[in-house]
């Protein structure tokens, strides 16, 4: 029998909520002991950690030109964290981000293909948006749609349907939209985003959206609906709430607004559509979604700092020789370490005191 | 000589967060002893065990087992102490059979199973306490209290002496519960150290010796079982003098509300849940549901709100107090609410169908009724003057209404709000399912009291309860159900906790296996 008597080194409490600047206080340390992490990484490869950070930021932030460049990475980024907050408010995984932007281009495209030349600019560029949103908007209620008669896994379900779409659109590449070398032909400017402040005006559209989001999941019945089957199936049911018909029109709306992110790339950014245009945003999107605690206003900061670090890690690349793949890893520590905070939000550590240990002895 | 506690426990702290759950408790157990813990909800019971069973540790005091500091870190530590805990959850193996269950962990001989040698030792225990117990039945096939059986005989094959029970009672029949106290007493005769969890203050006179009090996390003391009674137990409980009586008014105006009829209802499995059921509740008028746990009651009430698929050839007719009666098989909850027909609900579980549990209180008040008011936005106004309200009425004790998720109020709490919710819609019928499970002396009363007002109000209520003398002082009739089907419908004022017992495991002398 253990008759020793000892107190533990660490014990945990549950926290009774914490206020919520000290959980953000938390969060923001998790971000620092991610790039420390990232120095010991950026050691490895040889460099001085310190000069490539401010590289980093230079290469992201040390120009005009860097800027717009850096905002340009982070408005797909945004908006589809927008996208599928919903969704995983729901705790409905939607992981078909990148086929539903795929999509959307795809419809964006076909309507630019169709109607450039007939119609004037403004009214060409309106239904190329609603076109991506009535395409991606397909996209993600088919999976919806199938969870919600049948049950399905939408998390499989959704990410194999980004392989049909992008094989779909790889085919169209080659075969009957090929203008030269695998490529399609660039859209007629009629077709491409008009620029504010040097950027595509996509930026203005993914900040609307953003007050959209927030208040669409804060204030309105739908919302509320969303937050109450995310919490219990049961109880939504339970209140009277037609589950099926709830989660497909949540995934038509998150489809819908990653078709407009697919067609804001499409046409202000690559001013063409490719089978790898979504080129990762739709799975680097749930990172920016889950670091935000699916807070709407808080994806505008992350989303712009994952921006920096991707556009930082090309310069650091060209400048200083090290691989991109370095970004990669921070971001991954980044994921990690404010995933891993989240534990010290919920809980409290208790060290064992000195003062205990002398009345242990006392009577032990 | 003076003989030696089994336990002791001196000035045991356990705070979580601001909440200090058990202030400075002090506590003795002795060998051959058995004691009852009292405490309204909330008063630190659970958790002063659960330092005992090794799942949290005191933040401060010292625990002496058999008179020896004892440090207890684990379950296992716990275990090793000798100290085996009963929890009100079962933690067994459906697919094992008892003996399989009972030595589950435990290392044995290595790489060998000695059934034979198992199953004798498990009879031996059987025997020697008076356990009915066959060895070799497979857990699914067993009955809540053989459950409980098994996990008793559990801890004392692995040695413990010292048990403590956490509420065995809530689940069993009063024949059932007999037996354990048979039982108990037994163990308490071979020199093994008891401690009871029971809200029923019945049986803490029955069965214990002495009875020790919690209050909001203090320790108020302990007297010895002969010199206290039901009054003197709940006045040092609450802190003051309470009654009680259950006020039963009579509600002359009596008409019929709600008519069953071969109502059948089939689990996922094809089992039948609920078989060929048909009765009347009247407004005006508290209808109980008695029965053993999974006899069909949550079945019966979820069928009725519409959540639970029906089979074809049931009927459940609303006859409302005024205008044309209506079909309410085959509505969904939705339907209910879009024809105008008053029907709440306090579903037995309260944080997986009748509150969101993250969510706030006003969040949770306007779960039923969100969709009033015009247009796509959330009407907060309304929902937050009801909140304020039934939080003003019912005194809910919560630090605010509009961040606390209600996940963190205290059970009775929580409870208030489901309830004041439900009976804040007017309803014409009230659906009630293990509406003070949990909850203390103080806030079942309420509870008591609201159900009461709302059937003078006219109000069908049914009432779906696990205390059969509460159902007795409450409700005007029972039914009783037994593995789905109604075994009798009796008048509450005539008829004896033993008969009602009786219906709970026999349907017209058939056995309660179908």
């Amino acid at each position: 029998m253990n008759q020793e008597k000892k107190i533990p080194l660490i014990r945990l409490a549950k926290r009774d909520g914490v206020q919520p600047t000290t959980g953000w206080l938390i969060r923001i340390a998790s971000i620092i002991v991610a790039l420390l992490l990232g120095c010991l990484i950026i050691m490895i490869t040889g460099a001085n950690p310190f000069e490539a950070y401010a590289t980093m930021v230079d290469g992201a932030l040390g120009s005009e030109v860097f800027v717009r460049q850096t905002v340009k990475i982070a408005i797909p980024l945004l908006g589809c964290a927008l996208a599928i907050a919903p969704c995983f408010k729901m705790r409905f995984w939607n992981i078909g981000a990148e086929g539903q932007i795929t999509a959307g281009a795809l419809a964006a495209t076909f309507v630019a293909r169709l109607l450039t030349g007939s119609v004037p600019s403004i009214v060409l560029l309106i239904m190329m948006a609603l076109a991506a949103i009535i395409g991606g908007g397909i996209w993600g209620l088919i999976p919806g749609f199938f969870k919600a008669k049948w049950n399905t896994n939408e998390t499989l379900f959704t990410l194999m349907m980004n392989y049909i779409i992008i094989g779909v659109v790889a085919w169209l590449q080659i075969g009957p939209w090929q203008a030269r070398q695998g490529r399609m032909a660039q859209f007629h400017s009629d077709a491409i985003l008009p620029k504010v402040a040097g950027v595509h005006c996509g930026w203005i559209v993914v900040l609307i959206l953003v007050v959209i989001i927030y208040f669409y999941m804060n204030h309105t019945k739908q919302g509320y609906e969303i937050s109450v089957i995310g919490d219990s199936l049961n109880t939504a049911r339970y209140a009277g709430m037609n589950v099926g018909y709830i989660m497909m029109r949540t995934m038509f709306l998150s489809g819908a607004i990653c078709g407009l992110v697919g067609f804001l790339v499409a046409s202000g950014a690559n001013g063409t559509l490719s089978s790898n245009i979504a080129n990762g945003v739709g799975f680097t999107s749930i990172t920016v979604a889950w670091l935000s605690q699916l807070n709407a206003f808080v994806m505008i900061v992350i989303s712009f700092m994952l921006a920096i670090l991707t556009k930082g890690a090309d310069t650091l690349q060209t400048s200083m020789n090290v691989p991109v793949s370095i970004s990669n890893i921070i971001i991954g520590l980044l994921l990690f370490c404010m995933l891993g905070c989240e534990f010290f939000i919920n809980f409290r550590m208790i060290f064992r005191s000195k003062h205990h240990e002398k009345e242990v002895g006392k009577n032990g | 000589m003076e003989t030696v506690n089994a336990i002791e426990l001196r000035n045991i702290t356990k705070r979580f967060g601001s909440v200090v759950a058990n202030d400075s408790v002090n506590l003795t157990l002795k060998r051959g002893e058995i004691l009852s813990l009292l405490g309204e909800n909330g008063s630190g019971k659970t958790t002063l065990m659960n330092m005992l069973g090794g799942i949290y540790f005191p933040d401060e005091g010292e625990i002496f087992v058999d008179g020896k500091p004892a440090s207890i870190k684990s379950p296992k530590d716990s275990f090793n102490y000798g100290i085996g805990m009963i929890h009100q959850h079962f933690k067994l193996v459906d697919v094992f059979t008892a003996a399989e269950n009972i030595v589950l962990g435990l290392e044995g001989e290595k790489g060998k199973l000695d059934r034979v040698s198992i199953r004798n030792a498990v009879q031996e225990i059987a025997d020697k306490y008076g356990f009915d117990i066959d060895p070799d039945q497979k857990i699914y096939d067993m009955s809540v209290s053989q459950k409980q059986t098994v996990e008793i005989v559990k801890v004392l094959y692995r040695g413990a002496d010292i048990l403590i029970l956490d509420e065995p009672t809530a689940v069993l029949t009063p024949q059932e519960t007999e037996k354990l106290f048979t039982v108990m007493q037994n163990m308490k005769r071979d020199g093994k150290a008891i401690i009871i969890i029971t809200h029923k203050l019945h049986e803490v006179l029955s069965v214990s010796d002495r009875v020790a009090v919690l209050r909001k996390g203090k320790y108020i003391g302990s007297v010895n079982t002969k010199e206290a009674t039901q009054q003197s137990l709940t006045d040092m409980m609450v802190g003051r003098s309470v009654s009680l009586n259950i006020d039963r008014p009579v509600n002359p105006d009596k008409s019929d509300r709600l008519i069953i009829e071969n109502l059948t209802v089939r689990d996922k499995e094809g089992v039948k849940k609920l078989d060929n059921v048909s009765f009347t509740a009247f407004g005006g008028e508290i209808l109980g549901v008695a029965g053993v746990a999974g006899s069909g009651q949550k079945e019966l009430l979820e069928a009725i709100a519409g959540i639970q698929k029906v089979e074809t050839g049931s009927s459940v007719t609303y006859v409302p107090p005024e205008g044309a009666s209506s079909q309410l098989c085959g509505m969904a909850p939705i339907d209910i609410i879009r024809n105008g027909i008053f029907l709440s609900f306090v579903p037995e579980d309260r944080f997986g169908m009748g509150l969101v549990g993250s969510m706030n209180i006003i969040d949770n008040i306007r779960l039923r009724t969100y969709r009033e008011g015009p247009g796509p936005i959330v009407d907060s106004a309304r929902s937050t003057a009801l909140a304020k309200q039934i939080v003003d009425d019912l005194e809910v004790v919560t630090p605010d209404i509009d961040r606390t998720p209600i996940r963190r109020l205290s059970g009775g709490n929580v409870q208030k709000v489901l309830v004041g919710r439900e009976i804040a819609s007017n309803p014409t019928v009230l659906l009630t399912a293990y509406a003070v499970r949990g909850l203390d002396i103080n806030t079942s009363h309420t509870i008591y009291n609201l159900l009461t007002q709302q059937k003078m109000k006219g109000v069908a209520v049914i009432y779906v309860g696990e205390d059969l003398d509460v159902l007795l002082e409450l409700c005007d009739r029972i039914l009783v159900l037994c593995g789905g089907q109604v075994s009798g419908i009796v008048d509450a004022h005539n008829v004896t906790k033993e008969e009602i017992g009786l219906l709970m495991t026999t349907v017209e002398g058939r056995g309660a296996s179908s």
